[in-house]
């Protein structure tokens, strides 16, 4: 109503509509390139000389072996590897330490094998690693585990591992062909896999289990594995399937040979 | 004053006459003492099962005088210290107790468990030796139905064992067993609920587990072993067919001393094997199974071998699962029904009345003391090959996980090969074991006929070769005997019928020295056989 009263607004021609929107995306553009221009170069060489001397090497490492699958930049190629931006030192040190990675070949899963690298170059492509894209990683030392209480990592590990590895850490079976390992491992594998969770191994960050439960979980599995059976051989520790080869085998074979010494065959 | 003499060699006699004064037992024992038990290592079978549920009593005993089955939580100060200041049953810590800290209590809960696998493994065995070899028909049905009865107490008595220590393992049985009994048709909740005292776990099943575990099953146990032996006194022990040997009468060695001497001596290798076993094999480490919650389920948790097949029957069934609607109600079967309820239901009921099953369709209603080879019934030896091939597949698939594991197969594979293997292996055993048993029997037909093969090549003049036989008996013109088949064992070499030197006896070394060099095979007349009788037999 009221604008009968006042000089009637036109509404932009559709020419000088364009022609503004024109203006604008050319500024714009201007601006991100001189931009571009500006820093781009900068942030390379800062990137190159940022990179400590380990990782340094462990670029070299990595580009060499690893960037096949996984890409130049880390990034992943699909159908090949995954990308490892934010990883973490914790998983290269556990992939590459324990000889899974650089894969060798398609299978169920990766499997430890003997390593093409040894420690200190894994931990070089960790820093690599670390310095592209950030993650965890495992604390400092070899030893890991005696300030940790083996009675309460015992509970930890019944509840959050032995599903998979079993209560005497020996290993278990899991679908189609894949299986969580019996746990022989150094104190630092066994941090570096609850930090990265490989493969089908669920993923135990610092807020599910805290570095002083780790600590626990890790004084258990290695006492375990240093505990002797108290009750003679601990045929493998598999619970009752071996206890049913036993009796068979070595119990009923012996006393049939008994019956057998003792009573006629015909 | 003069001492009285005595007379030292008199005493055992003047003592049992005193008694026999008192009690006049003499007329019993004699009988007792003079009654004949054939003698073959088959027989001893049931006996490794009666000789090892004496060792559970007596192993029992001891660990029962630590343990409390009560399910209230203290915290474990024992010695084993990866458990030390964990909250646990008093159960679980009696039991850890058992093993660390009271002298030689690992050994006995070690020989106790070893001899519970050995008593149903040699229960199971038994139970093959008297239905392949038919002992269990007429008159012994009732106590073959006895031993039907003894397997499922003594599965029950094993699985209340299992569940007493109350660690993660036997935890985990029982959510199993109560996911069982819940689902019964109609009555499972109640059942469960009564059986529990509420909700699994609650706190009354162990109390409940441990009177069944320590009293009432092994009472019945007992019971029923006393029944089973009374039955076998009374129908006497049934004899392989042999030479002397007939229908009515029992060819072996008397109850004393030779019965009596053998029967000791094999309780103490049955003893010293489980001795042996609890020893040096460790059984069912609670200590590392850690207290039960239900939060905790380990990779590889398996029950005992003869519960191990319930398992398998629960891994293999596909996960269908029955709704309908029915009166206004929704009703649900869910699919743990028919491995755990509907087929131990099969699995109790079909043995039992095996016997009477198999002579309907025989139409065989005489009495029978003699035993049949497997091979001369062989329907029979192949259903028993179809059952134990049943068994076998399920068993296995209980242990499917550690198999794949250990064994680097899929575990989806090992699944798969127990559905079709549970489809198919059973028939192909029951084709497999009847052409076998047919094609033994005609070999014995054979030799029969023909003599045995003496491994003699002749040629003859026209350039022909052919084995040289020995008949049996004397032959006609073409060489053949007329013999009958005894229902027992043929001769198939030369030195079983005395033409050649006798293979050396003995089991660990020769009891004998082989003879120097003989001229001529040295044949020595059957002994004369001094026929016993304790009464008649019905016929
Ligand atoms: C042949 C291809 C191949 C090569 C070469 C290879 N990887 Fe891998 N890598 C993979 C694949 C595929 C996975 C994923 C594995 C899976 O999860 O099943 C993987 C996973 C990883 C992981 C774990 C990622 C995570 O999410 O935790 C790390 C770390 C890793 N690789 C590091 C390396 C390093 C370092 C090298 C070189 C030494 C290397 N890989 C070489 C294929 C490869
Ligand atoms: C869901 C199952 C699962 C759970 C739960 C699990 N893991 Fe694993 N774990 C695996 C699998 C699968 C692997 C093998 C990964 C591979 O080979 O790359 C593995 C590998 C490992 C390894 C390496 C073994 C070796 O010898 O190289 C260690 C150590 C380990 N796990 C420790 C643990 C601990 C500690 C826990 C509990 C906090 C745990 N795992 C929980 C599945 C599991
Ligand atoms: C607690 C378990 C058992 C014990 C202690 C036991 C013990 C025995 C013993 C010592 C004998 C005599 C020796 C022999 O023939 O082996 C016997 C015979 C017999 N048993 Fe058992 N047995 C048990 C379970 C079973 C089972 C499970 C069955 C079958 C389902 C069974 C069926 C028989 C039969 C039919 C006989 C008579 C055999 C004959 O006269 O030839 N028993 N038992």
């Amino acid at each position: 109503m009221f604008s009968r009263f006042g000089p009637a607004r036109r509404p932009p021609s559709r020419l000088r509509r364009r022609l503004a929107a024109g203006a604008r995306l050319v500024a714009a553009l201007t601006l991100v390139g001189g931009l571009y221009t500006a820093f781009a170069p900068a942030a390379v060489a800062e990137d190159s000389s940022g990179l400590s001397p380990a990782a340094q090497q462990g670029k070299g490492y990595f580009d060499q072996t690893c960037a096949s699958c996984h890409g130049s930049n880390a990034q992943g190629v699909p159908g090949k590897g995954p990308s490892l931006i934010g990883v973490g030192s914790a998983a290269v040190e556990f992939q590459v330490g324990s000889g899974r990675m650089p894969l060798a070949g398609q299978a169920a899963q990766a499997e430890k094998k003997k390593a093409l690298y040894n420690l200190d170059q894994a931990r070089d492509i960790g820093a690599y690693i670390e310095a592209v894209g950030g993650g965890p990683q495992i604390p400092e030392g070899d030893d890991l585990h005696s300030k940790g209480d083996a009675a309460r990592g015992g509970e930890l590990f019944r509840v959050n591992c032995a599903a998979c590895h079993q209560f005497a850490a020996a290993g278990g079976a899991l679908s189609s062909g894949k299986f969580a390992p019996a746990i022989a491992a150094t104190d630092r594998e066994i941090y570096g896999a609850m930090l990265s969770g490989p493969q089908n191994m669920p993923v135990f960050g610092d807020n599910q289990l805290t570095p002083q439960d780790k600590a626990d979980i890790i004084a258990y599995i290695q006492n375990l594995r240093s505990d002797q059976d108290p009750g003679g051989w601990g045929i493998g520790r598999l619970g009752p399937v071996p206890e049913a080869l036993v009796i068979f085998l070595v119990g009923l074979v012996a006393l049939i040979f008994a019956t057998l010494w003792i009573a006629g065959k015909s | 004053m003069k001492r009285r003499k005595v007379d030292v060699a008199a005493l055992p006699a003047a003592t049992a006459r005193q008694i026999d004064d008192r009690f006049q037992v003499a007329t019993p024992l004699r009988r007792m003492f003079n009654k004949v038990f054939p003698d073959h290592w088959s027989f001893l079978l049931g006996e490794i099962a009666l000789y090892s549920f004496i060792v559970l009593l007596l192993t029992g005993t001891f660990i029962a005088l630590f343990f409390d089955p009560s399910a209230k939580e203290v915290e474990y100060s024992g010695s084993y210290t990866p458990l030390k200041g964990v909250v646990m049953s008093q159960a679980y810590n009696t039991a850890l107790n058992i093993s660390f800290d009271v002298r030689g209590g690992l050994v006995m809960r070690q020989m106790h468990h070893w001899a519970a696998l050995l008593f149903m493994a040699a229960i199971i065995v038994h139970m093959f030796r008297v239905f392949f070899t038919g002992a269990f028909r007429k008159p012994r049905e009732a106590n073959w139905i006895v031993g039907v009865s003894l397997f499922w107490l003594g599965f029950l008595e094993g699985f209340c064992g299992y569940g007493l220590p109350d660690d993660a393992l036997s935890g985990t049985g029982l959510r199993i067993a109560s996911a069982i009994t819940l689902s019964i048709p109609v009555v499972g909740t109640w059942v469960t609920t009564s059986l529990f005292g509420g909700e699994f776990p609650g706190d009354v099943i162990l109390d409940r587990m441990y009177i069944a575990h320590v009293l009432l099953v092994p009472a019945i146990i007992l019971g029923l072993i006393t029944v089973h032996m009374a039955l076998l006194v009374k129908q006497k022990h049934t004899q392989w067919p042999g030479p002397g040997r007939t229908n009515h009468n029992v060819v072996g060695v008397r109850m004393f001393p030779g019965f009596a001497a053998k029967g000791g001596g094999f309780f103490m290798i049955v003893f010293s094997v489980i001795a042996f076993l609890g020893g040096l094999f460790q059984i069912n480490p609670i200590w590392l199974f850690g207290p039960y919650k239900a939060s905790v389920v380990s990779a590889a948790s398996q029950p005992d071998w003869y519960v191990m097949f319930l398992d398998g029957s629960t891994r293999l069934m596909p996960a269908w699962e029955l709704r309908w609607h029915m009166f206004g109600h929704g009703y649900t079967l869910p699919p743990i029904l028919w491995p755990t309820v509907v087929l131990p239901g099969i699995l109790t009921v079909l043995p039992l009345f095996y016997p009477f099953i198999e002579a309907r369709f025989t139409r065989d209603k005489t009495a029978h003391h003699l035993l049949q080879r497997p091979r001369d019934v062989p329907t029979r030896s192949a259903l028993g090959a179809m059952a134990i091939t049943f068994y076998m597949v399920l068993f296995l698939s209980g242990g499917n996980d550690v198999i794949a594991d250990k064994f680097n197969i899929s575990l989806n594979a090992t699944t798969w090969f127990g559905r079709i293997g549970i489809l198919v292996l059973p028939p192909l055993a029951y084709y497999v074991t009847h052409r076998i048993c047919l094609g033994l029997q005609q070999h014995d037909r054979e030799v029969l006929v023909h003599g045995i093969e003496t491994g003699i090549l002749r040629r003859s003049v026209d350039g022909r070769f052919y084995e040289v036989h020995q008949p049996l008996a004397a032959a006609d013109d073409h060489g053949h005997a007329e013999l009958d088949y005894a229902g027992w064992v043929v001769p198939k070499k030369m030195n079983r019928v005395g033409a050649l030197m006798p293979s050396v006896r003995g089991f660990f070394r020769p009891i004998e020295q082989p003879p120097g060099q003989p001229t001529e095979a040295p044949v020595s007349p059957a002994p004369d056989r001094e026929e016993i009788g304790t009464g008649t037999r019905q016929r």
